[in-house]
């Protein structure tokens, strides 16, 4: 049953989440997500789920690893200075191939940073956050629609690699009030969890094993390998992407998230003047939609980078369109976002229309 | 009082010298033959033993089994 | 004339060598813990969280499912697991580093939350693993690699009584203190843990084991000379008996 609901962004999240079929939330406060813990603190034990408070970001990113080893569908959410904290743990849980649902509602950085929104983790989330070679699958939605599309599609995802998937969202989305529909994703052939998980030796056994550590060198050097086979995997079939009236454009913006919303605004002022201006808007940031800004058609001769940071994303475009044209970069921080002004303002710059 | 004797399992035997230290009726030593691993293992080179079990109490290998003997058993 | 074996290893207990130091006493720690999985019959429905330290290799001796946990974590991994399958028995096995130091946070509140859990917490007053460096239970002017001259409280504070900190929580069910540095402690350190475990199964609340043991390596001693240490210094400072008792 669909139905249109007014909701915050955390709280659709949440219940996205839920839909999903999560039934145990671990985490901390922090500001600007708490909406999060406390809805599943309310809406969990409704549905004969668990929500724990844990006593720190540490200990709840510990309680995901020993959730995640069940099989069971677990999710925790925390906002930038969290997710830093989170960092060890999420290596482990990449590490020892398990499911798992992260939300970032970021926040402005570094250190303690900002309580307004920002996009300053793309290179803590892209680049797997904590220590060693793995990597977090990073869904970026826009809108709260896709927010709540990517965070069921994610459970499923987490499952089907053993991996931790990510919400990459902002504080502008957690707080924001938009109407959602929960929608049923198409199903997706998933590992049975009573193969692998802990609770299940009685039926398989065998125990479970759930661990990272592998002293002996070879052993590790394999199993770097097969989380690298993953990877590879990943980037072959879970690229997402929006290619926004690029067709014949003069000047292509890249953005993702509440960025590419004000992006799209700009881009549709400019394009009722005539001037062509299109954007390519990463979903998924790992693994990074690299073959659009490889194939950018003949029209293009500037990309325009547009982020809530320093320039992160930045470094991915660039790889993604080589020497071809020029890369220029429009950011803010401090929790503010660029205005439709200012991004306008730059593209007629650059375009010197 | 019971009457008992343990067996070492050599090659598991790492010499800490715990159960000699424990046994009440002192027929543990550490002998002169070398282990796989480079260890000396304990043995049992007296009668006396009384099957208390100390010894295999405090081994930390699980090397040591105990035995009671019933000598008026059939 | 019969002979009757009185003492084997347990089932649960993995019929392999073990890296521990010789006369270290993780071996006997771990056999209690195997024989009372055996006595209850719960090895197919037990999961155990090995910590960091030199029990990291738990999930090689003791056979049930497993989880190695970060340096600490032990206790917020297995209150995750057992909220979710309450019907499995869970314990962590930490050494003082791990559990009174960095993951000192995760011992208070898991023990506040009341979670039935059973703690192993192996006392050596020493980093064993890493090369023998002060812990938080290392003793006044005892040595260490990281304080050569001795603890100077003045430093580095007191040795700190875990046992005793946790029970000033309202919601542990029992908290006892044992030792398996002697054969004449290892009975009642054997009780300890069946009572601990049952304390768990009977729902009756957190259960910790705190077991004064021998690092010989470390403390630069023989095993059999470690052991009187633990008798002559460590027993005075922490007290072996029950602290609080499962109503």
């Amino acid at each position: 049953m669909s139905e249109r609901v007014l909701m915050k962004g955390n709280e659709a999240l949440a219940e996205a989440a839920i839909r999903a079929g999560c039934r145990y939330f671990f985490g901390y406060p922090i500001t600007p997500q708490n909406e999060i813990p406390e809805y599943m603190s309310r809406r969990l034990p409704e549905v004969g789920g668990v929500y724990l408070q844990a006593e720190s970001e540490v200990a709840a990113i510990n309680m995901i690893f020993g959730g995640a080893g069940t099989g069971e569908r677990v999710m925790t959410s925390s906002s930038s200075p969290g997710i830093s904290l989170m960092s060890e743990g999420i290596s482990y849980i990449a590490g020892a191939e398990l499911p798992c649902v992260l939300m970032n509602i970021v926040r402005g950085g570094p250190g303690l940073g900002s309580i307004l929104p920002a996009q300053s983790d793309y290179f803590q989330a892209t680049r797997g956050g904590g220590h060693g070679d793995y990597r977090l699958l990073v869904l970026a939605p826009s809108t709260l629609q896709e927010g709540v599309d990517l965070t069921m599609l994610a459970f499923d995802l987490a499952e089907k690699y053993k991996n931790p998937v990510m919400i990459l969202g902002d504080g502008f989305m957690g707080q924001m009030m938009e109407a959602v529909e929960f929608r049923t994703p198409e199903p997706m052939e998933l590992p049975d969890k009573r193969d692998w998980a802990v609770g299940y030796m009685e039926r398989r056994g065998t125990r479970a094993l759930v661990k990272s550590l592998y002293l002996d060198p070879e052993e590790l050097e394999r199993h770097n390998m097969k989380l690298q086979a993953k990877y590879r995997e990943m980037e072959k079939n879970e690229v997402r992407y929006e290619s926004y009236r690029t067709d014949d454009a003069e000047i292509v913006l890249a953005a993702y998230g509440t960025t590419a919303r004000i992006a799209r605004s700009a881009i549709n002022e400019l394009r009722k003047e005539g001037l062509r201006v299109g954007m390519i808007r990463p979903i998924s940031v790992y693994p990074f939609p690299y073959a659009p800004f490889e194939n950018l058609p003949r029209s293009v001769k500037d990309v325009l980078v547009v982020e809530m940071s320093c320039g992160q994303m930045i470094d991915d475009v660039r790889i993604g369109v080589g020497r071809t044209v020029p890369v220029h970069f429009c950011g803010r921080v401090g929790g503010i976002a660029p205005s439709v002004d200012e991004i306008e303002a730059r593209i007629r710059e650059i375009t010197g229309k | 009082m019971p009457k008992g004797r343990i067996t070492v399992i050599e090659d598991r035997c790492k010499s800490c010298g715990l159960c000699v230290a424990a046994c009440p009726k002192s027929v543990l030593r550490i002998s002169d033959r070398i282990n796989d691993k480079g260890y000396r293992p304990a043995e049992q080179f007296a009668e006396g033993c009384i099957a208390c079990r100390m010894c295999a109490l405090t081994c930390p290998d699980v090397a040591i089994e105990v035995f009671r003997i019933d000598e008026d058993a059939r | 004339m019969k002979e009757t074996k009185i003492f084997e290893r347990p089932k649960s207990m993995s019929d392999v060598p073990t890296h521990y130091c010789p006369g270290c006493t993780h071996g006997i720690a771990h056999r209690l813990v195997a024989e009372v999985i055996d006595e209850l019959g719960i090895q197919k429905k037990t999961f155990g969280v090995a910590p960091v330290g030199c029990s990291v290799f738990l999930y090689n001796y003791i056979d049930t499912d497993m989880y190695e946990a970060a340096h600490g974590r032990a206790p917020a991994v297995a209150s995750a697991v057992k909220r979710i399958r309450p019907d499995m028995v869970g314990f962590t096995y930490q050494g003082d580093g791990d559990l009174a130091s960095i993951g000192m946070a995760e011992i208070v509140h898991a023990a506040n939350r009341g979670e039935l859990i059973t703690v192993i917490f192996i006392n050596n007053a020493i980093y064993g693993m890493t090369g023998g460096q002060m812990a938080p239970t290392t003793l006044l002017q005892q040595k260490a690699t990281t304080c050569p001259l001795g603890r100077d409280p003045g430093v580095n504070g007191y040795p700190m009584r875990v046992a005793e900190l946790l029970a000033t929580l309202a919601a542990p069910a029992y908290i006892t203190r044992v030792s398996v540095a002697k054969p004449k402690y290892v009975g009642k350190a054997a009780a300890a843990v069946k009572r601990a475990f049952q304390t768990q199964i009977d729902r009756k609340g957190f259960s910790f084991v705190e077991m004064l043991s021998t690092c010989p390596t470390n403390w630069g001693m023989r095993p059999a000379d470690a052991a009187n240490w633990v008798e002559e210094k460590m027993i005075p400072y922490y007290p072996l008996g029950d602290i609080k008792v499962p109503e």
